[in-house]
This record gives structure tokens, C-alpha cells and sequence, in this order.
């Protein structure tokens, strides 16, 4: 696929994860990485594994600050044409056990640092001649699934913001996509015991959790030129958990 | 090694528009294709240029035994990995205008024709270990559309008849995914001069102002016929400049 070399990536969340997992394809591909993250250890310990075209930026997504600070490590490095917007908190809780606080951690990590990665890397795009953004939302930002109202709401909003930035970014070529990942092997479902993620496994048709590899299959995809026809579109990726 | 060395792969509608730029695609990168189509002379030459990995297959999507006849061509070649569901009809007219001839040919062709296509390869994928399917709908098949609606029937069936499938045949290996193109450069869009006013109407309406091409839908519809994509099924994904939001 065309579109990874002499360019810079931003992923959010790239420390572990989703995001380590797309920030390796994506050395593998020719490409310059940033990951960003609040994982000091893990984040640098990976961007020294990676190897000189990855650099590693301490970023809290719920800051503008942050973001313009990630975004100018970015361009300094090369021209940015695309940011992963992966970092997300994931706290199953049933609604009426669910407080506010809980609420709107969900909100300002999954929802508002969407929005904000999205908002500080258009200029920047600007000036490159174009981007690629993939927002991470989940199946359940397709479906609906009970005791998560807080974590369902951001990915539901995730899904809506994806359409309302590619639509008014598209005339400065622009693209913005979500991937709705189903159950995936990583640390955020640790939050559940074994017997729920077992539970969570046997309701899924393709009977198996995805993997961190798979979804990095996909995103890659979306921020290469094979899709440069592919805006404002939800691409599930879930061994049909959303059916 | 090739990405799609060895496999076999039977493509709908593959004599000219989006089947032809994927079976040049599927071929460059290694892979057998059967192109079936009812465009006999075309279809023969495009197999002729593509050379000893293409067979051209005469093909009637409403027709059950020439679907059989198809998959066995397909599987005296080799294992049968993936059948992409290209073939359509499209003839635009208003609710009053649209006869229920022009109405049943329009669901014969998309709808019956992508259901017989779905369920004539089953046991072939499931011989070959597992298989992907790739349903061709539309834009038209996610909103609704004026003065096409047949069409628009037809193309929301295959989506939600992809999602049916990729139930029920998740647990035999068999992925089914369905791509919803927006406006491309194809004769199906542009053939006819005296659609050129509305052509240019339809483009200045997509957010990205351009058609695509069916080369990049050939891309996306590689990437869900690959390994890569193995997580996939039942989504719905569109590549149309934003043209559906």
C-alpha cells in the first residue's frame, strides 16, 4: 500500500495496545511514528524498540496544550498525515451504579480527546496537503450492549462526530473513518473478570476475540492511498459481535 | 509471495466496470479468476488479456444451474477462496414510471443473484477450509434515493441479506462483508451523453467533488477478500467521498 513513506503518524494511545500494534505496522510500512501517551515507561520503552522512526510524546488527550505540543514533535519531524485517535477508558458499570464522575471520565478521555486530536492536527494537514484521520470506537458504538452506558455513549458520539468531521473537512481533503472493533485482546478488558470476557467470546459469531494485529490490518488500510475515496464511513471489525 | 497466490476467486459482472479492475487486480497479485458475466464477446476478451490465470464463464446471476456450472469451473481450477458479487442492473426512473417487469428484472439480477450466488459457493468454501464473500450494494443501499427505486430495494436487501449470511455461515469460516460504492467512473454512470448534466450535478453533491474509480473499489474489495481483513464480517463499508452522509 502507498502513502506511509516520508510521512508522520500520530497515534494517541500508541503505547500499548491497539495502538502499539499500529505504530509497529507502521515503522514496517516506511513511515515516521509518533506515539502519544500517558504511559511514560511503556511508550518510551516501545519508541526504543522502534527504532529511530519512533519518537514517543507524553500526551493527556483532555489537553489542547498537550495536543499542540504532540502535533508540533509531529511536524517537526516530517510532513503529518495522519493521527489515530486510540486512547480510550473503558469502565464497565450498570447505569444506575453509574455517577457522574464515572460519566464524565468517559466523556472528556474517549469523547472530548477524540474531538480534540481531530481539531489540532487539521492545520498541520493543512500544510501537508491533505490527512487521514481513524477514530476507534467499538461494536458497541453499532449495537448497543448493557452495564457500559458511559463507555456506549462516547462510542456512539465517536461514530457521530466521524461523519460531522468528514463531511466539513472533506473540501480540504481530509478523511475521517471509524473502526468499530469487537472484543480484542488487550489489557482494557482486564476491567472483566475471565468468565464475562468468556461469556462476551461465546456471543460472538466468529466464536474468538479479534486481535490487536487485525485491527492494525485495517487501520493501516484506512490511512493509505487505497482509500482515498473513504470518508465519514464505520468499518466494524468484529467477528459480526454487532449482527 | 504473492498475496493471493493459489486461490481461486469467482467474480459477478466481471467482464467490464467494478469486476474488471478487480480480476486485473486479483490477477497481478497472483490469484486464479473465473469471470462470469452474460457479456460473452467482452468477458472472453478481458480472459484472453489477462491470460492463463482468467477463465471467462457465462453467467445468468438468476440462474441456479449456470451458478453451479460456474463454482465447478471454479474448483476444477483450484480451491475456491472468495466470490465478489458485482453483478447489477441500474435503470433509473420515478415510482409511476417503474413497471413491475422493470421492477422483478431489477430484483432478479441484484437481490436473487446475489442470494444464489451466496448460496452456491457454501459447499465449495467449506471443501477449501473457509472462504470471504463480497457483496456489492450501493450508497443507494444506506439512504434513500429519488427515481431509483428498485434499485434502492434491491441494494438495501443486499445488506441486510450480508449480515443474515455472515450469521449463519460465521461458524463454517465464511466471512460476508458488503461494499457500498458512491458515484464511480463506470458505464454504468457515465455511458450516456445526454447524462451529462446530471452527472456533474451528482459530483458537485459528493463532500470529496469527484467520482471514484473502480480501481479503488477494486482495493478495498481485495483488502475483504484477504487474510488481513479475517475479523470482518457483516459490516457495511462505504467508499463514496462522503456522498452518503
Amino acid at each position: 500500500m502507498a502513502g506511509f513513506v516520508d510521512r508522520v503518524f500520530l497515534i494517541s494511545g500508541g503505547a500499548r495496545g491497539l495502538g502499539s500494534a499500529q505504530a509497529r505496522d507502521l515503522v514496517a510500512a516506511g513511515a515516521q511514528v509518533v506515539i502519544a501517551d500517558l504511559l511514560l515507561d511503556q511508550g518510551h520503552a516501545l519508541a526504543a524498540e522502534l527504532g529511530a522512526a519512533c519518537v514517543f510524546q507524553p500526551l493527556d488527550v483532555t489537553s489542547e496544550a498537550q495536543w499542540a505540543q504532540a502535533v508540533a514533535v509531529a511536524e517537526a519531524i516530517g510532513p503529518l498525515r495522519g493521527l489515530v485517535n486510540n486512547a480510550g477508558v473503558y469502565t464497565p458499570v450498570p447505569l444506575l451504579d453509574t455517577d457522574t464522575a464515572q460519566f464524565e471520565r468517559h466523556t472528556r478521555v474517549n469523547q472530548l480527546g477524540t474531538f480534540l486530536g481531530m481539531r489540532a492536527v487539521v492545520p498541520a494537514f493543512e500544510r501537508s496537503g491533505g490527512g487521514a484521520i481513524v477514530n476507534m470506537s467499538s461494536t458497541v458504538g453499532l449495537r448497543s450492549a448493557p452495564n457500559a452506558i458511559a463507555y456506549t455513549a462516547s462510542k456512539w458520539a465517536v461514530r457521530g462526530m466521524t461523519k460531522a468531521a468528514a463531511l466539513e473537512l472533506a473540501a480540504r481533503n481530509i478523511r475521517v473513518n471509524s473502526v468499530h472493533p469487537g472484543p480484542i485482546d488487550t489489557d482494557m478488558l482486564g476491567v472483566r473478570s475471565a468468565e464475562d470476557n468468556l461469556r462476551r467470546v461465546r456471543q460472538v459469531p466468529m466464536q474468538r476475540m479479534g486481535t490487536k494485529e487485525e485491527i492494525a490490518k485495517l487501520v493501516l488500510f484506512l490511512l493509505s492511498d487505497d482509500s482515498l475515496y473513504m470518508t465519514g464511513s464505520e468499518l466494524a471489525i468484529d467477528g459480526g459481535a454487532a449482527l | 509471495m504473492a498475496r493471493f497466490d493459489h486461490k481461486v476467486f469467482l467474480l459477478s459482472g466481471g467482464a467490464r466496470g467494478l469486476g474488471e479492475a478487480q480480476a486485473r487486480q486479483l490477477v497481478a497479485e497472483g490469484a486464479r479468476v473465473v469471470i462470469g458475466d452474460l457479456l460473452e464477446d467482452r468477458g472472453r476478451k478481458l480472459a484472453a488479456e489477462l491470460g492463463p490465470h482468467c477463465v471467462f464463464q457465462p453467467l445468468d446471476v438468476g440462474s441456479e444451474s449456470q451458478w453451479s456450472a460456474a463454482v465447478a469451473t471454479a474448483e476444477g481450477i483450484g480451491a475456491l477462496s472468495g466470490l465478489v458479487n458485482n453483478a447489477g442492473i441500474f435503470e433509473p426512473r420515478p415510482i409511476e414510471e417503474s413497471d413491475v417487469a422493470h421492477f422483478e428484472r431489477t430484483c432478479r439480477v441484484n437481490q436473487l443473484g446475489t442470494f444464489l450466488g451466496m448460496r452456491a459457493v457454501v459447499g465449495a468454501f467449506e471443501r477449501s477450509g473457509g472462504g470471504a464473500i463480497v457483496n456489492i450494494s450501493s450508497t443507494a443501499g444506506l439512504r434513500g434515493v429519488p427515481n431509483a427505486i428498485a434499485y434502492t430495494a434491491t441494494k438495501w436487501a443486499v445488506r441486510g441479506m450480508t449480515k443474515a449470511a455472515a450469521l449463519e455461515l460465521a461458524a463454517r469460516n465464511i466471512r460476508v462483508n458488503s461494499v457500498h460504492p458512491g458515484p464511480i467512473n463506470t458505464d454504468m454512470l457515465v455511458g450516456r451523453p445526454e447524462d451529462a448534466a446530471e452527472n456533474e450535478r451528482r459530483r458537485l453533491r459528493v463532500p470529496m467533488k469527484r467520482f471514484g474509480e473502480k480501481e479503488e473499489i477494486a482495493r478495498l474489495v481485495l483488502f475483504l477478500l484477504s487474510d488481513d481483513s479475517r475479523y470482518m464480517t457483516g459490516s457495511e463499508i462505504a467508499m463514496d467521498g462522503g456522498i452518503s452522509l
